[in-house]
């Protein structure tokens, strides 16, 4: 357990494509894969140096955007992604897989690979489990995918052990396929619905199964697979989602939220929604739903957000928070592209500082540590990379610091903690029964 | 706010230092304000701002229309002003009622209450109170006084309302005004010549810091602007600093030094930016640029590039080799192009990165041209080699 740190990470190629639209890959396991590498990159609207700031550690680049433009070929030409894009650190690609069913509906599965329509000249194209691994070799990202069988997880029945089957296979091939072993890490995928026989879906989670059944999919998974492998939920943007997984043994996450909301006026927030555009919300930090696992959201496009003075989170300590008013922001939202630039600034900061607290809950919970002496053990240069977590909690005293830790992730003032939550860490090992009370917590 | 001039140059063209309460040194003149959509670059963060050349990057042109909606004076107020709200406490803020991008005069419905504008938020009149309102909460260090701007086409009597409106709103201002900040009388006159210098007379007799001359950039001949310009630089006191709107091509800043203006606004580079353009032309104003242009770069000129065009697909070269600014230390033109291609807004952040340092470094040899007393030559040869540039991309394109 001592090689665990907390890293967190970023963004990804939005639905465009583009290599700076991102979502991220969080990761509260400090990994092999994932180790190292000095900084530079690039999310959304965001530029290398402020993801330096922000602490991202990983990029995920999506294989089939990269493919159609600028293509793998002329990636490859320009001494792949890294260089392209001037980042040293770490690089995921996914098989391309993924898009091609969700974003082509025509997009037919056979044994040889998926059928699509090429959205260049509507030619019917086959991406095959070699070819997924030869374009994400040109890429030369540093973790790779194998393709996967993708069904919906709404689906239920053969299909599903169809799918598990043959993702199985596909396996194989991508694996014979590989020309870069040595420099390239491949991820295979845990393919099979929500079906807990078959169960092993950290690849098919992409939304419509209940949060019940979610969570089981991942203890599953998690406790099924080689403990010395890292683990990689796909598909999981919610922070709450996150710190849930994490509990359950998961190591590395992907998302667009925090870029996409902000796109909407969203803040990231630990006690409640803000929208900063609407008018009925007004001071009310609430969150919508205390159910919802979109837990901490400030929309900033709400009217009363105009004559708001704080920062969009006062306990956060990002550039943005540091010098930016909530009302400020109001008036920049949704009309000018610097709006969208601090709130993604702010909200990939914000889940970083999730993924963080994420690895202290689970330290302190898990290993029964101490939490001043979980303090000081945890790697100091870390910490400070991350400002955030010396500067809102040093100053509090060490006994509230576990209770305050699982309050900013688990943000349920009322205790009203959703039932699938608390079945997740009873299982996981993690006892939160001190925030499943009500409580008022005053801080010096 | 303090001004001195330092050197001059062929009659009119000056090189002086502004010091403002906040700026972190003494800011060489002429020099260039940074446009600004709501008080922070178009897509420069805030966090990357001091990635340019300082202090010449810390002058920034504010529009007080931009917060007509969304934000309130009484917000602003509670806030501590602009410098605090934008998190730019160590820059040099200058509030002028125009942009000269969105927010453009709409001389047709000024009325002798206040002054029409046409801005995203649609046409709004602005009273001097509500202007001095916005004024009050923001507390820029300099702020020119609303003015009555019209087009150059307008007819002598729209002219000669246009001075006796601005010249009044110019004492409601300051008599309405606040205690700190340089205050810039606003001189207009259109085309007119004798209002122009009626106007200028006017307002050098105010208690003023500066001036700001408006109603360039609004239609006027090219040939017919240098002596429009001295007409009015020559009625005003030397030892206060003057500022314009509306001049943005290089040309046209060249042109505003040699008649002896100390600030320029910049909407040259919004609009490079915007259209995927990166500045490429030689700062020293001779020889040809290291950074040659590509064939096939239809939108070159060798005086910029244009990064949509698929030869800087695999150009592995950054926009300038010896450029030292953010963009060209850490990424290639083919980078951007493939940022443009995908429509991506880090594209906007890189050229305006690399074409605001570019700028600032354009008007960096200005001032020593000026401090060496060869200005006009400077002037001569950078015109003279900017326009055999284009010619040739002319018949290169033709
Ligand atoms: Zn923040
Ligand atoms: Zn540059």
């Amino acid at each position: 357990m001592s090689d665990w740190a907390a890293y967190g990470t970023l963004e990804f190629l939005d639905e465009r494509g583009s290599l700076s639209g991102i979502s991220a890959v969080l990761t509260p396991r400090e990994t092999k894969l994932l180790n190292g590498a000095s900084f530079r990159g690039t999310i959304k609207g965001l530029a290398t140096n402020q993801l330096e700031e922000i602490g991202c550690q990983i990029i995920l680049g999506n294989t089939y955007h990269l493919a159609l433009r600028p293509t793998s070929e002329l990636i490859d030409e320009m001494g792949g992604l890294h260089k392209f894009m001037n980042w040293p650190r770490a690089l995921l690609t996914d098989s391309g897989g993924f898009q091609m069913v969700s974003l082509l509906h025509l997009a037919d599965i056979t044994e040889k690979g998926v059928t699509f329509q090429s959205p260049v000249d509507g030619k019917p194209m086959l991406l095959t489990p070699e070819e997924s691994i030869q374009i994400q070799n040109r890429i030369g990202a540093d973790i790779i995918m194998a393709l996967d069988d993708v069904v919906k997880t709404t689906i239920t029945g053969p299909r599903i052990e169809e799918a598990m089957y043959r993702t199985l296979r596909w396996m194989d091939r991508c694996i014979a396929a590989h020309q870069r072993p040595h420099e390239q890490n491949l991820f295979g995928i845990v393919q099979g619905g929500l079906d807990p026989v078959l169960s092993y879906a950290i690849g098919g989670l992409a939304g419509g199964e209940s949060k019940d059944s979610f969570w089981r999919v991942v203890a599953q998974c998690t406790a099924a697979l080689p403990e010395d492998k890292p683990r990689y939920v796909m598909g999981v943007g919610y922070p709450l989602d996150i710190v849930v997984c994490s509990a359950l043994g998961a190591d590395m996450y992907d998302c667009v939220y925090p870029t996409r909301t902000a796109r909407f006026g969203t803040a990231l927030v630990p006690e409640g929604v803000l929208k900063l555009k609407h008018k009925a919300m007004a001071d009310d930090t609430r969150p919508i739903d205390p159910t919802c696992a979109c837990m901490g959201v400030l929309k900033l496009k709400h009217k009363a957000m105009a004559d708001d003075t704080r920062p969009i989170d006062p306990t956060c300590a990002c550039m943005v928070c540091r010098n930016y008013t909530r009302a400020y922001i109001h008036c920049l939202v949704t009309k000018d592209a610097m709006g969208s630039q601090l709130l993604s600034y702010h909200n990939l900061y914000y889940m970083m500082k999730i993924v963080i607290l994420a690895y202290w809950l689970i330290m302190s919970s898990r290993n029964h540590y101490d939490p001043e002496f979980g303090i000081s053990c945890v790697n100091h240069q870390d910490i400070n990379r991350h400002g955030l977590v010396c500067d809102t909690y040093s100053r509090l005293s060490s006994l509230c610091l576990k209770r305050l830790v699982v309050l900013q992730i688990l943000y349920f003032p009322k205790g009203d903690v959703p039932e699938w939550v608390c079945n997740a860490m009873e299982v996981a090992g993690i006892d939160i029964s001190s925030c499943c009370a009500p409580l008022s917590l005053s801080q010096d | 706010m303090k001004f001195t001039v330092k050197a001059w140059s062929n009659g009119r063209a000056r090189a002086g230092v502004l010091q403002l309460g906040s700026c972190p040194g003494p800011i060489e003149t002429p020099s260039l304000l940074i446009s600004t959509r709501k008080g922070l670059p178009f897509f420069i963060p805030p966090d990357l701002l001091p990635s340019l050349p300082s202090p010449d990057s810390h002058l920034l042109q504010v529009c007080p229309l931009h917060f007509a909606e969304g934000i309130s004076p009484k917000a602003i107020s509670s806030i501590g002003g602009l410098h605090h709200m934008l998190g730019l406490h160590d820059y040099g803020l200058a509030a002028v009622a125009r942009d000269s991008i969105q927010c453009l005069p709409e001389c047709n419905s000024t009325n002798k209450l206040g002054a029409s504008f046409e801005t995203p938020c649609g046409r709004l009149l602005i009273k001097p109170a509500d202007y001095m309102e916005m004024i009050c909460s923001l507390r820029p260090n300099i702020w020119a006084t609303l003015a009555d701007e019209v087009p150059s086409w307008v007819a002598d009597k729209r002219n000669k309302t246009s001075v006796d409106r601005s010249v009044r709103w110019l004492d409601e201002c300051i008599a309405l005004g606040p205690a700190g900040g340089a205050v810039f009388g606003a001189i207009v006159g259109g085309s007119s010549m004798e209002e122009r210098q009626r106007c200028a007379q006017e307002v050098a007799r105010r208690n003023v810091s500066g001036f700001w001359i408006g109603g360039f950039g609004l239609g006027e001949n090219m040939d017919e602007r240098p002596a429009l310009l001295n007409s009015v630089t020559d009625i005003l006191p030397k030892e206060k600093p003057r500022l314009i709107c509306g001049l943005g091509l290089p040309e046209e800043v060249l042109q505003g030094v040699a008649s002896g203006v100390d600030l320029f606004d910049s909407v040259y580079i919004c609009h490079l930016t915007l259209r995927g353009f990166a500045l490429t032309f030689p700062l020293d104003g001779i020889g040809v640029n290291e950074s040659d242009c590509q064939l096939g770069d239809n939108g070159s000129d060798r005086t910029k590039i244009n990064l949509r065009a698929t030869v800087y697909r695999k150009d592995t070269s950054p926009i300038i080799k010896s450029c030292g600014c953010y963009t060209c230390q850490n990424h290639t033109r083919a980078y951007i192009n493939h940022l443009l291609n995908v429509h991506e807004m880090l594209a906007q952040i890189l050229l305006e990165i690399h074409n605001t340092h570019h700028y600032l470094g354009f008007f960096r040899a200005i001032r020593e041209a000026v401090k060496a007393g060869r200005f006009e030559q400077f002037r001569q040869q950078f015109v003279k080699s900017r326009r055999d540039h284009l010619a040739m991309a002319a018949v290169a394109h033709a």
